[in-house]
C-alpha cells in the first residue's frame, strides 16, 4: 500500500479496540516466566553445547600468541573459535570493529575467542585457560584531547555542517548572548537480559535464536560476515529483555554461537558475561557540546548555534547532538556542526533517542539559562521561540507541533505557579527544593513495514510480521490493529513476531516501530478485508467488518465461515511517499521535575515527575505511558548517575558491571505522571500514530538539571549531576 | 570457577581443621561474595567447606550485657533483632543501608566482615592489582578512583572496604571470636581485625590460615543516639561514598566511624574527644593524613558535612 | 560432581550436578525452570530472585549443593498463564514490566517483601526501629531496590504491589 497523501476516515478511526488501554497480550506469560528468551530454548534444539566468550584483555595492539592447549585438555572440551581458525569472515553492514578480534585488537573486551564445552561450568573454566600474549600499542581514549583533531561528519542523512543566515554575524551583535559548554559522558545500554544466542546448523543452513531488534538487518550481517548467502540464516527472536539501541546489530553472541556450532558440529548456546558487556558492545558515545544563543531583549531568538563532538573507532560514527536544535526553536540566524574523533575506545552506536537524549541534556540548560538571562519563565520564552514551520526551510510545516500546548498544560497541572524563580530559597526540612523544566522533541521516521495476515476457519486472525517487541508493547498494539480493523474480539487476534520467515516490517529502533510496524499490519489487513469481500462477492468499499462478521447491505457472513477449511491470506506493506518530505514530523513533549537536594551531601533525590506528550494518535496509553516512564526513568539515570568511566591510560570502561554503573532502582523513582495530548496526525500513516518511546527520554536529563539549579543555584553543565559536583556551592550545613 | 571439592563441616574446630589440612581451603557460608568472586577467578579455593550447618545462628546475651551474635546470623536477622533495635540500632541500620534485602537473606555476619574490595581493577583479572596478584601493581592509582579510598592508603592500594556493618561493628568495640585449627579460640578487637594495606594489601585481616570466625560480641549497650548515614549516588543498593556511623551522647559526647574512605572501617579514637567541638574539629582529626586524588577529594569535605548533619540530627 | 535433592516449586527434583553449579543454573540449564532469568550472575540486578524457604535470595549466588533439602519457590511456582497469583495479576492489570526480562524476579521479591513487612523486618527507610513497619510506597521502593528495571516500570510496579498489599490487609 502507497501512503502519499494524508490519511482520511479509515477503519481504525472506529476506535473500538485502537487508543484502548488494554492489558498486554503477552501479559500472562511475562509475569509467569513463560515467554521464552533466546537463551532459554531447550525446547527448539537437542544436544545444546554451552560457548563463553574471551575477551581482549587490551584496548589497542594485537594478539603476539595464543595458547590454546591448556584449554583443549580442560574437562568436557569441545571446540575452541578463534581468528585464526574461524575462515574468511566478512564484516556487518552496521558493525564497526569485528566481532571476532585477532590478530589486531581494536577495542577492550572485543571478542577474541570463543570455547565451547559440553556444560557451562566446563565451557567458563576453560574460557580462562586460553593463554593470550599481547603487543599493546597506543590509542587515544580521551576525548577531551582528541577533540581538536575532529573531522566534518554528517548525521544519518543530514550535512555535516547545516545552517541558514549569518550566524556569524547575527550572534556578536545579539543585545543579550549566551555561550556555554556542556559534556555528557557515555553511556551503557545496560538491558537485563544479556546479550544471547542459541544457533544451530542444518547443512549449510544456519538457525539462531537470538535476542535482537532488527531482524533484517542482523539476518543480512550474520550472512554477509559468515560469506552465506542471506536465505541460508534464519533469525527468531520473539521476547527481547530490553535492547534500547544495544541490540540493533548484530553482536558478538550470535556470529559466535553460529562459529561455535560449525566447530563443535552441535547446536551452540551463549551469552555475554555481564563484566564483558560494556567494552564487548556498543555504547552511547560521550559529547563535548558547545551552544550559542543570541536574543533580542524581549525574547526572540537571532541567533543559535550549536556544535558537537564526540569519538568513535575509525570508520564509526559520530553521536548526533546537534540535529533537535535544527528544529526545535524559531531564530533566523542558525548553524549546526557534528565533529568526530578518532577514539580506540569501544565502538559507539546508537541508544535510545541517539542524538537528541546527549543534544537535549545541553540544549535545554542552555534555553533555562537564557530565559534566566532575560528575566523570563524558562516556559514563556520557549512559547516565545516556538515554530510551525521546519525553521532551515521555512515553506515546510510542521504535520503537527503541539509543544506550547504541551508546556501550558503541564504547567498547569504540575502547579509550576509555584516555582521560585530565585533559586536556592525554598527548604524542606533538610532538602533544598527546586522545580525544573525542558522541552523535547523526537522525530517520526517512516519506513517500509510488511506484514501477513490470516483468518482461518474459527475466525482467528494470525498476524505474522519480523517485528520485535523489545518492552515496547508490539504484539499488542499489533493485535489491537489486526482486531480493529477486521472486526474481531482482541482474543481472536494471534500475533507472531520476530522470525526472519515472516514479512520484514521496521523493525524496533528511533521510536519509528509502533507507528510502521502497525501501518504495514493495517495494509496487510485492507488487503485481507478485500479478499474476504472478493470471497463472498461483496463490494469491498461497502462491506462492515464488525462482532466477527462481515455484513454488506443486508447480507451478513461470519468471518469463520467466509474464511473457510483452507482460510484466507493477505500479505502487504506500508510504502511512504514523500509526506516525510513536505511536511515535518515530529513528537513533542515538556517534561518538568521537582527534586530534593540534600543541603549537607548533595544527594538529589526526585520528588515528582511530569511529562505532556503530544505525538499523533496513542495506539494504547497503557503501554505507551510505559514507554514514557521508562524512558524517564532512563533520563533520571542519566542526569544523577550514569556514566561509564574511561581509563584514559589503558583505554576502556572501569566500571563494566551494573554495580560499578549504576542505574536507577526503585528507590530512586517517584510517582510519574504522563499525559498524551489529543491528537491524531493524518500526514504519519493510516494509523495517525507516531511513536513515543525515545520522546520520553528527551529533554529529560536538562529538566532535572535545571530543577537542581532552582534548588540550589548550581549550575552543572557537566553530567551526571553527581554530589561532588554540587557540594562546594551548597550552603553551610 | 575453577573446580573444588567441597565438604560440609561437622564443627567450628572439625572445620578450622579441615581448612588446615587442604591447601586452597575456603569456608563457605552466605557465598554472596566469595561466588560473586569465584565466577571471575579472582578467588580459586580448590576445597569448599560449607559451614553452613554449624550451630552459629543464635544471638546471645551475654554475662556482661551485651550480645554474642554467631558467625551465621544472617544480616536479616541481626538488622530485625529486637535487642539490636533497642540497644544498637547503630549496627541494625547500618546492616539495613547495605546490598539489597535478598542479599542481607543471605549474606552472614562474619562473610560481611570478610567483604573483599569492590574497586572496579580488582575485580578485572585482565588489569593489575597487588591484592588479587600480589606484585603486579596497582592500575587503579592514576586511573579512575572516584570510589576509592582518601586515607590510610599505601603506594600499592587505594581500595576501600566496602562494608557498612564493619562501620557499625567498629563504632561499638566490637570482638571477633573465632577458633583456629588447633582448636584454640581467641577474641580479636574489631580495631585489630581489618589490616591497613601497606605493601601487602592481599592480606586484609589478622586471621590466621585456617582460622575461622565463630561469633561477633558487642559490649553492654552504651545508649545515646545511634545515626548511621550512608550517603551515594543512588538512593539504594549501592556502595558508599562515604558513610558516617555515630553514637551521640546528650552531653553531645559519642564515637564516630566512617566507611567508603579507607581499607578498614575508619576510626580513630581521638576524633571521638572532638564530638562536643563539632563536625569540623572530628572531620579535621578523623582525616589527618589523607591522601585523595583529584577524583576523590569531595570525600574530605563530605565527610565533614555528613557529620555535621549527623551531629545536628543527634541534637534534634 | 554432586547429588542433590531440592523441592521445587512443591515437587521433589534429584540431581547430579557438576559442584559449580550456582542455584539459578541448575533451575534454568538442568531443570528448564527458565523463568527465573539470569541477568548479571554476579548479585547485581536480582533478576534471579526465588524464594528458599520462604525467604528471597539472589540465585546466582548460591550453589545448588548448598541447599540439599530446601524448599524452592519459583516464579513457576506461584502461578501460570490460566491461572495467576494475585501478584502476577496485578502486574499485568498496572502494567508493571515492559521487556519482562527483571519481571519474574520483580514479582517474587515483591510476594517476598510483602511478607517481610508482615514479620515486622525493618528498612532503610523505617523511621523507628522499634514499631512495626507500614506498607508505605516508600517502602516498598526501598525494599525492591534490589530488582532493577532498565525499562523503568518501577512507577507501574509500585501500583501493582500496593494493591495486591491492600487487599492482605
Amino acid at each position: 500500500m502507497r501512503f502519499d497523501t494524508p490519511a482520511t476516515t479509515n477503519p481504525i478511526d472506529q476506535l473500538k479496540i485502537v487508543g484502548k488501554p488494554v492489558d498486554r497480550i503477552d501479559g500472562p506469560l511475562k509475569t509467569t516466566g513463560t515467554a521464552p528468551y533466546a537463551y532459554e530454548r531447550h525446547d527448539v534444539v537437542p544436544n545444546q553445547a554451552y560457548g563463553y566468550v574471551v575477551g581482549s584483555a587490551i584496548a589497542k595492539g594485537r594478539i603476539a600468541s595464543i595458547d590454546l592447549s591448556t584449554a583443549q585438555r580442560a574437562p568436557g572440551f569441545l571446540a575452541i573459535v578463534t581468528a585464526d581458525n574461524a575462515g574468511r569472515l566478512g564484516r556487518g553492514r552496521f558493525n564497526t570493529a569485528r566481532l571476532l578480534g585477532g590478530p589486531d585488537i581494536e577495542h577492550y573486551h572485543q571478542a577474541i575467542a570463543l570455547v565451547v564445552a559440553e556444560t557451562f561450568e566446563q565451557a567458563r573454566a576453560a574460557a580462562q585457560l586460553v593463554r593470550v600474549d599481547y603487543v599493546r600499542t597506543d590509542g587515544m581514549f580521551d576525548l577531551a584531547a582528541a577533540k581538536d583533531s575532529w573531522t566534518p561528519a554528517a548525521g544519518l542523512g543530514a550535512p555535516a555542517d547545516p545552517g541558514v543566515g549569518d550566524f556569524a554575524g547575527a550572534f556578536p551583535t545579539a543585545p543579550i548572548q549566551l555561550d556555554a559548554a556542556y559534556t555528557t559522558p557515555d553511556h551503557s545500554h545496560a538491558m537485563m537480559e544479556p546479550h544471547a544466542s542459541i544457533a544451530a546448523w542444518e547443512g549449510d543452513s544456519l538457525t539462531v535464536w537470538t535476542s535482537n531488534q532488527m531482524i533484517n538487518w542482523t539476518v543480512g550481517d550474520l550472512a554477509q560476515t559468515l560469506g552465506i548467502a542471506r536465505e541460508k540464516v534464519r533469525l527468531i527472536s520473539p521476547f527481547i529483555g530490553g535492547g534500547f539501541g544495544g541490540k540493533l546489530f548484530l553482536r558478538a553472541d550470535a556470529l559466535l554461537a553460529a562459529l561455535g556450532a560449525r566447530a563443535a558440529r552441535r547446536p551452540v548456546k551463549v551469552a555475554l558475561p555481564r563484566p564483558l558487556m560494556a567494552n564487548n558492545t556498543t555504547h552511547r558515545p560521550a559529547t563535548i557540546q558547545r551552544i550559542r544563543i543570541g536574543a533580542t531583549r524581549d525574547g526572540k531568538i537571532t541567533a543559535i548555534g550549536h556544535e558537537s563532538w564526540s569519538g568513535d573507532l575509525p570508520g564509526g560514527g559520530p553521536e548526533n547532538a546537534v540535529q533537535q536544535t535544527r528544529l526545535l526553536y524559531a531564530g533566523a540566524n542558525r548553524m549546526t556542526a557534528t565533529r568526530l574523533a578518532i577514539l580506540d575506545l569501544p565502538e559507539g552506536n546508537a541508544m535510545r533517542a541517539p542524538g537528541e537524549a546527549p543534544g537535549l541534556m545541553a540544549l535545554e540548560i542552555a534555553m533555562d539559562e537564557m530565559a534566566e538571562k532575560l528575566g523570563l519563565d524558562p516556559i514563556e520564552f520557549r512559547v516565545r521561540n516556538d515554530t510551525q514551520v521546519d525553521p532551515e526551510n521555512p515553506g515546510r510545516p510542521f504535520s503537527q507541533r503541539q509543544l506550547i500546548e504541551c508546556l501550558r498544560t503541564g504547567a498547569e497541572r504540575f502547579g509550576w505557579n509555584k516555582r521560585n524563580a530565585q533559586p536556592g530559597r525554598l527548604r524542606d526540612g533538610r532538602w533544598l527544593t527546586g522545580m525544573g523544566v525542558a522541552a523535547g522533541l523526537r522525530n517520526n521516521l517512516l519506513t517500509t513495514s510488511a506484514a501477513r495476515v490470516r483468518l482461518d476457519h474459527r475466525g482467528v486472525v494470525t498476524v505474522e510480521t519480523d517485528m520485535t517487541d523489545i518492552g515496547t508493547g508490539s504484539y499488542t498494539i499489533i493485535a489491537q490493529t489486526a482486531a480493529e480493523m477486521m472486526g474481531v474480539p482482541l482474543d481472536k487476534v494471534v500475533v507472531r513476531l520476530g522470525d526472519s520467515s515472516f514479512p520484514v516490517s521496521a523493525g524496533s529502533g528511533g521510536q519509528w516501530g509502533a507507528n510502521n510496524s502497525t501501518a504495514g499490519v493495517y495494509a496487510a489487513c485492507v488487503k485481507l478485508r478485500e479478499a474476504v469481500a472478493q470471497k463472498l462477492g461483496f463490494n469491498s468499499a461497502d462491506a462492515v467488518f464488525g462482532d466477527g462478521q462481515v455484513r454488506s447491505g443486508n447480507r451478513t457472513v461470519s468471518l469463520a465461515e467466509a474464511a473457510g477449511e483452507s482460510g484466507l491470506v493477505a500479505e502487504d506493506a506500508i510504502e511512504y511517499g514523500d509526506l516525510g518530505k513536505q511536511y515535518q514530523q515530529s513528537t513533542f513533549v515538556a517534561h518538568f521535575v521537582e527534586v530534593g537536594v540534600d543541603v549537607a551531601t548533595g544527594e538529589t533525590h526526585i520528588r515528582r515527575m511530569l511529562a505532556v506528550c503530544a505525538a499523533g494518535r496513542i495506539l494504547n496509553p497503557k503501554s505507551a505511558r510505559s514507554q514514557v516512564i521508562g524512558a524517564m526513568t532512563m533520563g533520571v539515570g542519566a542526569a544523577l548517575m550514569e556514566q561509564l568511566a574511561v581509563d584514559k591510560r589503558r583505554g576502556f570502561f572501569v566500571n563494566h558491571d551494573l554495580a560499578g554503573y549504576e542505574v536507577p532502582v526503585h528507590a530512586d523513582i517517584p510517582h510519574q505522571e504522563v499525559i498524551f495530548l489529543d491528537e491524531t496526525d493524518p500526514i504519519s500513516s493510516p494509523m495517525k500514530a507516531k511513536g513515543v518511546g525515545e520522546l520520553g527520554l528527551c529533554g529529560v536529563g536538562a529538566a532535572v538539571a535545571n530543577a537542581i539549579y532552582n534548588a540550589t543555584g548550581i549550575r552543572v553543565r557537566d553530567y551526571p549531576i553527581t554530589l561532588d559536583k554540587l557540594l562546594a556551592g551548597l550552603p553551610e550545613a | 570457577m575453577r573446580s573444588f571439592t567441597y565438604e560440609r563441616a561437622s564443627s567450628p574446630a572439625e572445620a578450622a581443621a579441615a581448612a588446615m589440612r587442604t591447601e586452597g581451603a575456603r569456608f563457605i557460608a552466605g557465598g554472596t561474595n566469595l561466588l560473586d568472586l569465584m565466577k571471575l577467578e579472582i578467588e580459586t579455593p580448590t576445597h569448599l567447606i560449607d559451614v553452613n550447618g554449624l550451630a552459629l545462628d543464635k544471638i546471645e546475651t551475654t554475662t556482661e550485657g551485651g550480645l554474642r551474635i554467631g558467625a551465621l546470623v544472617r544480616n536479616t536477622d541481626l538488622a530485625a533483632d529486637e535487642r539490636v533495635r533497642r540497644d544498637y540500632g547503630l549496627l541494625s541500620r547500618a546492616l539495613l543501608a547495605g546490598a539489597s534485602g535478598q542479599l542481607r537473606n543471605k549474606a552472614t555476619t562474619a562473610g560481611n566482615l570478610l567483604q573483599r574490595t569492590r574497586c572496579p581493577y580488582f575485580y578485572d583479572t585482565n588489569q593489575p592489582c597487588n591484592k588479587r596478584q600480589p606484585g603486579s601493581g596497582c592500575a587503579a592509582i592514576g586511573g579512575f578512583t572516584r570510589p576509592l579510598a582518601v586515607i590510610g592508603t599505601s603506594d600499592a592500594c587505594i581500595a576501600t572496604h566496602p562494608s557498612d556493618m564493619a562501620v557499625a561493628m567498629r563504632a561499638l568495640d566490637a570482638t571477633v571470636e573465632t577458633v583456629r585449627s588447633d582448636g584454640t579460640v581467641r577474641g580479636i578487637p574489631i580495631a585489630e581485625f581489618h589490616r591497613l594495606p601497606g605493601d601487602t594489601p592481599h592480606i586484609e585481616t589478622t586471621l590466621v590460615p585456617g582460622e575461622l570466625i565463630t561469633a561477633v560480641t558487642l559490649p553492654k549497650p552504651v545508649g545515646g543516639k545511634h545515626i548511621y548515614r550512608k550517603v551515594r549516588d543512588r538512593a539504594s543498593y549501592a556502595f558508599a561514598l562515604v558513610s558516617v556511623g555515630a553514637i551521640v551522647q546528650r552531653d553531645g559526647t559519642g564515637r564516630v566511624a566512617l566507611g567508603g574512605v579507607a581499607h578498614r572501617p575508619w576510626r580513630v579514637e581521638a576524633a571521638d574527644a572532638e564530638m562536643p567541638r563539632g563536625a569540623k574539629a572530628v572531620a579535621e582529626r578523623l582525616l589527618a593524613g589523607a591522601r585523595p586524588t583529584d577524583e576523590n577529594a569531595f570525600k574530605l569535605p563530605l565527610v565533614e558535612r555528613t557529620l555535621g548533619a549527623v551531629l545536628a540530627e543527634a541534637k534534634g | 560432581m554432586s547429588k542433590v535433592t531440592l523441592t521445587v516449586n512443591g515437587a521433589n527434583r534429584e540431581l547430579e550436578l557438576d559442584t559449580r553449579t550456582t542455584l539459578l543454573d541448575a533451575l534454568r540449564e538442568h531443570l528448564q525452570l527458565t523463568g527465573t532469568k539470569k541477568g548479571c550472575d554476579h548479585g547485581q540486578c536480582g533478576a534471579c530472585t526465588v524464594m528458599v524457604d520462604g525467604q528471597r535470595i539472589n540465585s546466582c549466588l548460591t550453589l545448588a549443593v548448598m541447599h540439599e533439602g530446601d524448599e524452592i519457590t519459583t516464579i513457576e511456582g506461584l502461578g501460570t498463564p490460566g491461572n495467576l497469583h494475585p501478584m502476577q495479576a496485578a502486574f499485568v492489570k498496572h502494567d508493571g514490566y515492559q521487556c519482562g526480562y527483571c519481571t519474574p524476579g520483580q514479582i517474587c521479591s515483591a510476594v517476598a517483601v510483602l511478607n517481610e513487612i508482615k514479620a515486622g523486618i525493618p528498612s532503610h527507610v523505617s523511621a523507628d526501629l522499634t514499631v512495626a513497619q507500614q506498607t508505605t510506597a516508600a517502602e516498598l521502593r526501598e525494599r525492591m531496590s534490589g530488582n532493577i528495571c532498565r525499562c523503568g516500570a518501577y512507577s507501574n510496579i509500585l501500583d501493582a504491589i500496593t494493591e495486591v498489599a491492600g487487599g492482605q490487609t
